[in-house]
């Protein structure tokens, strides 16, 4: 066991497949110099081939890591604003995700996107604060978004080895964040969720940098409430299993995103929810609202969920029934 | 010379038999929706494909049969596939528009203009990462002339000198748009501005594509870097099969006769002896009745299978129905 920051654990997990596997190869901007810390040294130990500044033309460039992935290489794709992927869909969606399909099976496109400091990093205005992994949710894209040093680990290597194309969110608000990571290499599988507190009275799903704030409203409500924490991981193929299981017990649900409001992974996680089970009382979601964050920081710190506004969401349903 | 003569002929017929009957079967509603076909091009096609290997890879476009067919892959899983049957290449969930075969280097028929451009940059890019000679080909038209991603594309393999030979069919139209509507200066200057050769071709002759073709694919595999080829052609036919019966205005009768009078089959057919030609166009035109045969009775998909193969993981998609 070491002690890791979440940034130097993915770069640990760059560093252990990149050393594995001579076909992982990391493409960016400007990701020899490392300017968002990820691969920072790995250009020294790598090389050109392996560590590959690109031009800026992120469209190009995704569609360029489909083509190598399509002959034997497995390419990790960085953006540094995770904005940007508005401007590569169609060679995420439309190109990538869908090939697999519309081939009848003919070859995978083993290949990452990685965004390494997603979602809002304070002060940085309307284009470079969104958290778009709600998108590709929608999209059907195996998307995930660990919340701690060891998932972050876990979680890449396992985007980078699986078979199709995998987005990765690391949320801004977590890259310095320390945490207990295994020596040893290890993955964890997409797909599956943890309970990181368990509780009988009501089921907060928390994401990314949300789940250490939903676990400190939940030891702050100790005292009033029994609250379970759930971090599904893999916000798809999501864990409905465990979403279930802990429901069945606690019958009631707050969800805490950070996407958009409308048609947002809150939106989906309570629509399935409320299909399967049954609730004592409504389900809430602490989410962002459907709005371009403003650049003043009272403006941002206003809009993006927070602590407060989820144990007011909890305990509003605790008094229901 | 007169073997390479009679197999070009023989590529270019098979194109051209192949279009004949998708256009027949699309009539009878046994290809669903449109599709687009490659009548009048199939010099292009037949030229580049011409100067590949198995190994080369090409990325291709909404009209793609020609290149498809050109590169090698079995015409009867081809005809299967645009009747979206289980014996289709790509088991009938690509169609027309997506019709791949990747072990023969076709990473597929493209539905979104230009798209295929980065990817074949990327196969190249891997290619030579792997110390493999292979040479990547998109092909694309005027219209992808002005999709940014075309230009980012050749942007970097200019950049990297990479094994590429960016092929663009200059038909004329943009579905309706006219070239000249459309594209500012002279596509040719736009490669060599990036340092890249460049040159035009007659479209309508495949020995004159061929000769480009050549000559790009070997300084490709030299470590010449990419070269792009501009080859002027035009489509005997509408943007795709529907066209027909909606009456667009945007070409006169005119000029679709005057460029039928430079058909690739004739200017290629009058290299041969008429005697091989002829024996040539019944060869051809039994197998492709044989193809459309085998892929009318083959199975259609079973409902059943409908979630199959969104993910290579095994991973099953979420259902619409709870």
């Amino acid at each position: 066991m070491a002690t890791l920051r979440y940034i130097q654990a993915m770069s640990k997990a760059l560093r252990d497949l990149m050393t594995e596997d001579e076909d992982v190869m990391v493409i960016g901007e400007d990701v020899r110099a490392s300017l968002r810390g990820v691969t920072k040294g790995l250009h020294g130990e790598f090389g050109d081939d392996r560590i590959v500044d690109m031009p800026l033309s992120e469209q190009a460039f995704t569609g360029l890591a489909m083509g190598a992935a399509l002959h034997g290489m497995r390419p990790v794709v960085e953006f540094q604003v995770s904005s940007l992927v508005f401007l590569t869909m169609d060679q995420m969606i439309n190109q990538a995700h869908k090939f697999h399909l519309m081939t009848g099976g003919q070859a995978s496109v083993p290949v990452t996107y990685f965004m390494p400091g997603s979602g809002s990093r304070m002060g940085l205005a309307g284009q470079h604060s969104d958290h778009p992994y709600a998108y590709f949710v929608h999209a059907g894209i195996k998307t995930v978004m660990p919340a701690d040093a060891e998932a972050a680990y876990g979680l890449l290597r396992a985007a980078i080895l699986d078979p199709d194309p995998v987005a990765v969110f690391a949320p801004a608000a977590l890259l310095g964040v320390r945490g207990e990571v295994p020596d040893e290499p290890f993955e964890i599988p997409l797909g599956k969720g943890v309970i990181k507190r368990s509780g009988a009275d009501v089921t907060v799903v928390a994401v990314g940098h949300l789940v250490p704030e939903a676990l400190k409203a939940a030891e702050e409500l100790a005292s009033e409430v029994s609250v379970e924490v759930m971090d599904p991981r893999t916000l798809y193929p999501f864990d409905w299993e465990m979403l279930n299981e802990s429901l069945s017990r606690t019958k009631r649900l707050v969800v805490f995103d950070d996407s958009n409001r409308s048609c947002g992974l809150a939106a989906e996680i309570i629509a399935s929810a409320m299909e399967a089970n049954s609730l004592v009382a409504r389900p809430r979601r602490v989410s962002r609202g459907d709005i371009t964050i403003p650049y003043a920081i009272e403006l941002e710190v206003a809009l993006v969920p927070n602590r407060d506004a989820l144990k007011s969401a909890i305990l509003h349903t605790m008094k229901e029934s | 010379m007169e073997e390479l003569h009679k197999s070009l002929y023989r590529t270019l017929r098979r194109i051209r038999e192949f279009e004949g009957q998708v256009v027949s079967l699309v009539e009878k509603n046994l290809i669903y929706g449109v599709a687009h076909e490659y009548i009048g091009q199939e010099a292009v096609a037949t030229g580049v494909c011409s100067a590949l290997e198995d190994r080369d890879i090409l990325t291709s476009t909404h009209r793609g049969h020609g290149h498809v067919l050109a590169k090698g892959a079995d015409p009867s899983r081809m005809m299967a596939e645009l009747l979206g049957r289980e014996t289709g290449l790509n088991r009938g969930r690509g169609g027309s528009m997506h019709v791949a075969d990747v072990s023969r280097g076709i990473y597929g028929a493209n539905g979104i203009v230009g798209a295929g451009a980065p990817i074949a940059v990327g196969a190249a890019f891997a290619a030579r990462a792997r110390g493999e000679d292979a040479v990547a080909v998109p092909f694309f038209g005027d219209g992808a002339l002005n999709q940014g991603v075309v230009m980012e594309a050749m942007n970097m393999a200019a950049l990297w000198r990479l094994p590429m030979v960016f092929v663009c069919e200059n038909n004329g139209y943009a579905v309706s748009l006219p070239v000249d509507a459309a594209v500012a200066g002279d596509p040719v200057k736009r490669a060599r501005a990036m340092g890249m050769n460049a040159e035009r071709v007659d479209g309508m002759d495949v020995l004159k594509v061929r000769e480009a073709a050549v000559a790009a694919v070997e300084r490709a595999r030299s470590g010449g870097g990419p070269t792009f080829i501009e080859c002027t052609t035009y489509r005997f036919r509408g943007h795709h099969t529907a066209e027909a019966v909606m009456r667009l205005d945007y070409r006169s009768s005119a000029e679709i006769e005057q460029w039928q009078t430079r058909d690739p089959l004739g200017i290629q057919g009058a290299r041969l002896e008429p005697a091989d030609r002829q024996r040539i166009d019944s060869e051809i035109e039994a197998e492709i009745a044989a193809a459309v045969k085998f892929a009318e009775e083959s199975p259609k998909p079973d409902a059943s299978t409908a979630y199959d193969h969104m993910y290579s993981s095994g991973l099953v998609a979420r259902q619409g129905v709870s």
